[in-house]
């Protein structure tokens, strides 16, 4: 397809400057294609050498060069759905908050401050769960705790561990405060393309607030609400400062709320740059990849569902 | 007052509770994320005074502030950037003005959609088996520069798409006319005209990466010295932080504390820039 400027000259800038943009775009996919090689290549030789007991034991030991993983999956699945059931009733109500409810004059600056609360490092969650949230939680919460429950009852083996405030249930709750900003800012613009008309349409027939929401406006957007959630999650999943700091960094299988843990990216972080063997560099490589797998599914799933609400 | 019956007063009751727990969650919310900027303030603004930015990092116990992390961030986010913006306008000029509507193009958006929220330190490993096993052969400040770059391309990709397609047909249309070919237009007419939301797009993919942690871990891995050779491991922030903060030195952590401090104000006023930069052009 020619574009021939006047004079008929062969317009060579013009091709050259598409083949740029083009080159361009397709490095994209050579990235994301290069990641998920490079990932497989490098992890390969753990995948060899352990099979599927790669994903199912709980041996992690770099001492006899054994590795398993299943405590760092569980470890990463479980402060994910634990934050995910923490931050999303805040987030819907935060949002419901700000565009039912609150007047417009508080409503615009505490969204854009939430909106820009989204963007703080992560690393200044992680660092606040260590030197604030954990001895606060280790004093007010674990042992008081450890001190009233019966021995041998559910709520004893859900809360066993060492009372330092570094745990999953602590790390779950920094990564919940870390997500909130972020899924109340997504969550707030979705609630706001639902038309005025169809809720004052709720209100003209008599509806509460609560009706409305619950029964007009969240069911309108509710593609959209399974999208933050997985772009939530996403995050969850994925982010390594502020689990780092304070999930304990141990590598069993997690036995309690309370007991340390570690997730996948909390691991690799730890351990890669000082690995001790190849095996366990090609472990932790092997680690990432079934992180990509993991993340990159829930992060398709939202950008779907999201793509089809906000149509 | 009307009587009321008893559903009304049930749906009633619902309703309240119901606007005080949504209150309430935002109290919450609030209230989590003041007491982590409180905290930060209180704790890091000890820590800054002008040994921070003129001295480089110290043994536990002697004096001394962050001048080569700080060096360090700079340089690699202002490397990381160049790469950023060359790439992502390029690629977003494409999405808008060329292939958009093809089934590439929709495939681009897709996966630059997914990259743009991939976990970082996965980012990090791929430079690492890319760029630090074998091109430069050891950790370096280009990886991480790199790894940082790769971060902020989906969304410089992103913001220039957007902006681009603000701009009116007619602009383009008015150019075409005039005997201009496609190309030229672009550079010259719907470039120009969109340049200070391409100069938001820049700054918020910088607002992004500057805090970046986990993808530096083994890329460009650190430096307790002050460095700027780009093939050799350099120092930054959020490293140094990480390293600090961990440590069992009081006046290591308070280095971190003021660190930390620094990066969340500097992203803050970034993102602010940003956001006024869209203001002031659409008021």
């Amino acid at each position: 397809m020619h574009n021939p400027a006047i004079g008929g000259r062969a317009p060579l800038g013009e091709d050259i400057f598409r083949w740029l943009c083009l080159s361009a775009a397709t490095l994209l996919l050579a990235i994301l294609a290069g990641v998920v090689v490079s990932l497989a290549i490098g992890g390969w030789p753990a995948f060899a050498k352990f099979g599927l007991g790669f994903l199912t034991s709980s041996t992690w030991n770099p001492v006899s060069d054994i590795y398993g993983a299943a405590g760092p999956i569980v470890g990463t699945l479980v402060t994910s759905f634990l934050s995910l059931a923490i931050a999303l009733p805040l987030a819907i109500g935060v949002a419901v908050f700000l565009t039912e409810f609150a007047p417009a004059r508080i409503a615009r600056p505490i969204a854009v401050a939430i909106e820009l609360l989204a963007g703080i490092p992560s690393i200044v969650y992680g660092m606040w769960g260590l030197f604030v949230f954990a001895p606060w939680f280790a004093e007010n919460v674990q042992q008081p705790l450890a001190n009233s429950v019966t021995p041998g009852s559910l709520m004893d083996t859900l809360t066993q561990g060492i009372p330092n405030g570094a745990n999953i249930f602590t790390a779950s709750i920094i990564l919940a405060i870390m997500i909130l900003p972020y899924m109340a800012a997504v969550f707030r613009e979705l609630l706001l393309t639902v038309p005025a008309q169809v809720r004052e349409a709720g209100y003209g027939i008599g509806c509460t607030s609560f009706e409305v929401t619950a029964r007009i406006s969240i069911p309108y957007v509710r593609t959209g609400v399974l999208g933050v959630i997985m772009l939530g999650l996403g995050r969850a999943l994925g982010e390594t400062m502020a689990v780092t700091f304070i999930i304990g960094n141990a590598h069993g299988f997690p036995k309690s709320l309370f007991d340390s843990g570690s997730t996948i990216a909390s691991t690799i972080a730890n351990e890669f740059a000082e690995a001790s063997s190849d095996m366990h560099s090609a472990a932790l490589i092997a680690l990432g990849l079934v992180l990509f797998f993991i993340t990159f599914g829930v992060l398709a799933l939202a950008r779907l569902l999201l793509a089809r609400s906000m149509r | 007052m009307t009587r009321m019956t008893a559903r009304a007063r049930r749906r009633s009751i619902i309703n309240t509770i119901f606007v005080t727990a949504c209150g309430l969650t935002a109290v919450i919310a609030l209230g989590a994320l003041a007491l982590i900027g409180w905290s930060l303030l209180t704790k890091g603004i000890g820590g800054i005074n002008g040994d921070l930015f003129t001295m480089s990092q110290p043994a536990p116990g002697s004096r001394g502030g962050l001048l080569n992390a700080i060096t360090g961030s700079v340089i690699l986010c202002l490397l990381a950037m160049v790469f950023a913006v060359v790439i992502g306008v390029l690629a977003g000029t494409w999405l808008s003005e060329y292939g958009g509507r093809t089934k590439l193009g929709h495939v681009v958006r897709f996966l630059n959609d997914v990259l743009l929220s991939a976990p970082s330190i996965l980012i990090g490993l791929f430079v690492y088996e890319l760029l630090v096993r074998n091109v430069v052969g050891h950790f370096s400040a280009l990886a991480g520069s790199v790894a940082l770059a790769i971060l902020a391309v989906p969304i410089v990709t992103r913001t220039t798409e957007d902006i681009l397609l603000l701009q009116p047909a007619a602009l383009r249309e008015a150019g075409m006319a005039l005997g201009a070919t496609r190309a030229f237009v672009v550079r010259k007419i719907v470039w120009r005209s969109a340049a200070t939301g391409l100069l938001t797009a820049g700054l918020l993919g910088f607002a992004r990466i500057s805090g970046e942690t986990a993808p530096l871990l083994f890329t460009s891995l650190g430096n307790q010295f002050f460095s700027v050779k780009l093939l050799q491991p350099i120092a930054s922030l959020p490293t140094t932080i990480f390293q600090f903060a961990l440590s069992a030195y009081d006046d290591w952590q308070r280095l971190a504390w003021a660190g930390a401090l620094l990066i969340a104000a500097s992203v803050l006023a970034i993102n602010i820039a940003g956001r006024a930069i869209i203001h002031g052009k659409s008021s």
